[in-house]
């Protein structure tokens, strides 16, 4: 039998439109936007002035604490002004313009697209290489990989989990990167396993990508270190601690991180880049975009410089459709609606989804019948109906208690809820209101 | 047959009378000392239960005036300074008058003056929508305009505006509770002195942003440009963050910052019209 997570989940309508489509290079860019927080954790510190001449792959702004990341220019040209720019959130974020001039790279970066299979440095060099080239979490959670790779103290990674299974409908980069770059994916493997020193690993591949899963198996054919795991197809089964307990059978205890059970799990994109950092000297400046939508004329994956707005691609992918009523940076289950699409394309972005209007609208509100369906979806094993009540009424003391920070915001009870409760709305709220007062206490 | 009515309830009784022994001496053992006086201070308050004064209703209230001994720092807003006398004469203490205050709403951005940018469909809750992104306009500061203040009111004192899509006080129904303070996620509500016959003058904008950022989203943001600033006698405008602020203890309601902002962003209310009023606001000036 296929493997998959035990408690809740919903399955989407897949609607992956892009999936036959081979991952084209997107033009240049005239300027961009590269904004300086694009992690989770502090934002980098710029170290380029107004004017000065950059080089692709070259650090514009340093890391400023341990949970943080390196970002690099991912042009060449000159530096314009540093400002703030637009952001999803519509909050204005700082960051460096660059003007585009040329395309010229870091004499470092191997620029041939030759395999490099061979790995020479030891597990703290890999590590050093993956820190300065910037890398975080491609997935979307953006959480610095290098923060990931060094366990605290007692506690020891025993497997290497690789997540390949783009659950989110519409997205199709992950699935798109192992088509075209398996090998490399490969060597990625190697490196993270050499990095958290461990012999087992696994890439977890849901089995509506049967050529991703094939393509894998072959390459992985007569080895056992590495092995490939079809899953059952379920959303939100990219999630880290669904994914765990799809594929080892272990639990990620309430409020605990996946090392605890001795599991590191990142991303296909993440692998990628690591193999980029630390086999070709290239940091993180590129990544692959999914442009899609139903009405999109021509849904594509791209390969995107960091900092390019999010209308080129648009633009590159058939420009806006009539209908559109919403466009969304990630997938349509944990995306965020925006409000301004001259947003840059940052570490994060794993598509762009355009909804046609009629899709994109809230259907109205009505009273809770209390079908429980929210219930037996939340792939926490949470009361959803409960936490948008105790949130709504403000009673935070319950809302802690009936663990409302393990929420991982999948989105799957609003979206099964027969009365459309905005149900994840409140429950958000919830958790930054019982985030701060967990916060607050502690100090 | 009467005998054993007679010794049930003869039996019943005993019962009754061992059983009140009992329970005699177990509440003089278990007694709780409560102060008469929070009874008597807890009469004396409004009971609106509103939470203004900053404890969990009137009960809790009337304890901690008791137990303090002294009212520093403590108010009900509903009841106003006769409430406070009351409470005063009732502890045996002297107590300072309070100037009566009320909520004064610091947005102008009506959909004229600040277009929208994008729309917004989802819950209509500004808690939420302001955790989900800066808002429908360009103003990241601005009023969101789903009525958490409307809601946070219990005295019918604030209505949004269907039109302007802002909210309204009501000075008569207002009593400074507080409590739409602490509903607006963009912190745009401030309690202000209260003027004779509710005469306001207030800088009705929060955008932080430089000058001509907030000029474009907002044709009556305030830029920070210092005008009011310079043209204040009475010190008091202050400028911080591109913003301007009135503090309303020392604003002697004389108008100039008005007719200087290049904006409209300062914003008068309840006044007469102009030039007549000029001598005959005079008095009323002195008596501030």
């Amino acid at each position: 039998m296929i493997k998959t997570f035990k408690i809740g989940g919903v399955h989407p309508a897949e609607n992956k439109l892009s999936a036959e489509k081979a991952i084209e290079v997107l033009a240049l860019p005239k300027s961009v936007f590269i904004p300086v927080g694009q992690h989770i954790g502090a934002p980098a510190e710029a170290v380029v002035q107004k004017g000065d001449q950059v080089k692709a792959g070259q650090l514009i702004a340093r890391s400023s604490g341990f949970v943080s990341a390196n970002i690099h220019s991912s042009v060449s040209g000159t530096v314009k002004k540093i400002d703030i720019g637009p952001d999803t959130s519509g909050y204005p974020k700082k960051g460096v313009y660059i003007d585009v001039e040329d395309d010229i790279w870091d004499e470092q970066i191997d620029r041939s697209s030759e395999v490099k299979t061979e790995i020479s440095l030891d597990s703290a060099a890999i590590l050093a290489k993956i820190q300065d080239a910037g890398i975080v979490g491609l997935g979307g959670a953006t959480f610095p990989t290098h923060v990931k790779l060094v366990p605290p103290k007692g506690m020891k990674a025993e497997v290497l989990l690789i997540n390949g299974v783009e659950c989110e409908p519409y997205l199709t980069s992950d699935h798109r990167m192992m088509l075209e770059h398996g090998a490399e994916l490969v060597v990625g493997v190697q490196l993270l396993m050499k990095a958290l020193n461990v012999t087992r690993a696994a890439i977890g591949i849901e089995n509506n990508k049967p050529d991703a899963i094939e393509k894998m198996k072959d390459l992985l054919a007569g080895q056992n270190t590495i092995s490939v795991m079809p899953l059952q197809v379920k959303y939100p089964q990219g999630g880290e601690k669904q994914l765990i307990k799809a594929v080892t059978g272990r639990e990620v205890p309430s409020g605990a991180l996946p090392i605890s059970v001795g599991v590191v799990v990142t991303n296909i994109a993440t692998t990628f880049a690591v193999y980029e950092a630390v086999q070709k000297n290239k940091p993180l400046f590129e990544r692959i975009v999914t442009v899609t939508g139903k009405s999109v004329q021509n849904p594509s994956n791209f390969k995107v410089r960091i900092g390019t707005a999010i209308s080129q691609l648009i633009e590159a992918a058939g420009g806006l459709p009539e209908n559109c009523g919403k466009i969304i940076n990630g997938g349509p289950m944990m995306g965020k609606a925006v409000a301004n699409i001259e947003i840059p394309v940052t570490k994060g972005t794993s598509g762009i989804l355009m909804m046609p209007e009629k899709e994109a609208k809230r259907r109205a509100v009505m009273p809770c019948i209390r079908c429980s369906r929210c219930v037996s979806v939340c792939p926490m094993g949470l009361e959803p109906f409960l936490l948008m009540t105790v949130s709504e009424k403000q009673i935070w003391e319950t809302a802690e208690n009936e663990r409302i920070m393990d929420c991982i915001e999948c989105g799957s009870c609003s979206y099964t809820c027969p009365a459309n409760r905005p149900l994840l709305d409140y429950i958000r709220l919830g958790k930054g209101k019982v985030g701060a007062l967990i916060r607050t206490r502690k100090q | 047959m009467s005998t054993i009515i007679i010794y049930t309830i003869l039996t019943l009784s005993m019962i009754g009378i061992l059983s009140a022994i009992i329970l005699y001496f177990v509440a003089q053992k278990f007694k709780v000392y409560e102060d008469p006086r929070i009874d008597r201070v807890e009469a004396t308050l409004p009971g609106a239960n509103c939470g203004g004064c900053g404890y969990a209703g009137c009960r809790a209230f009337a304890d901690v005036c008791v137990s303090r001994g002294e009212l520093a720092n403590l108010f009900c807003p509903v009841g106003g300074n006769d409430c406070m006398s009351s409470v005063a004469g009732i502890l045996g203490i002297e107590t300072t008058k309070q100037d009566p205050k009320v909520a004064v709403v610091r947005c102008n951005g009506t959909c004229e003056y600040r277009p929208k940018t994008n729309i917004y469909d989802g819950t209509m809750s500004c808690a939420i929508a302001s955790s989900l992104y800066a808002g429908d306009t360009g103003c990241q500061y601005g009023c969101l305009g789903c009525g958490d203040c409307e809601v946070s009111c219990e005295f019918d004192a604030l209505h949004m505006n269907p039109l302007t899509g802002l909210p309204e006080i009501d000075d008569e129904k207002c009593i400074a509770c507080g409590a739409c303070v602490k509903a607006c996620p963009k912190t745009l509500i401030e309690m202000r002195k209260k003027a004779p016959k509710d005469r306001k003058i207030y800088v009705s904008c929060r955008n932080m942003d430089k000058g001509a950022v907030a000029r474009k989203s907002c044709s009556v943001a305030c830029i920070g440009c210092g005008l009011c600033q310079k043209e204040c006698k009475y010190d008091a405008i202050t400028i911080a963050s591109n913003l301007a602020f009135i503090d309303s203890d020392k604003c002697k309601l004389c108008r100039k910052c008005v007719s200087v902002c290049p904006t409209n962003a300062i914003i008068e209310l309840n006044f007469p019209p102009r030039k007549i009023v000029a001598a005959e606001i005079k008095p009323e000036t002195s008596e501030n």
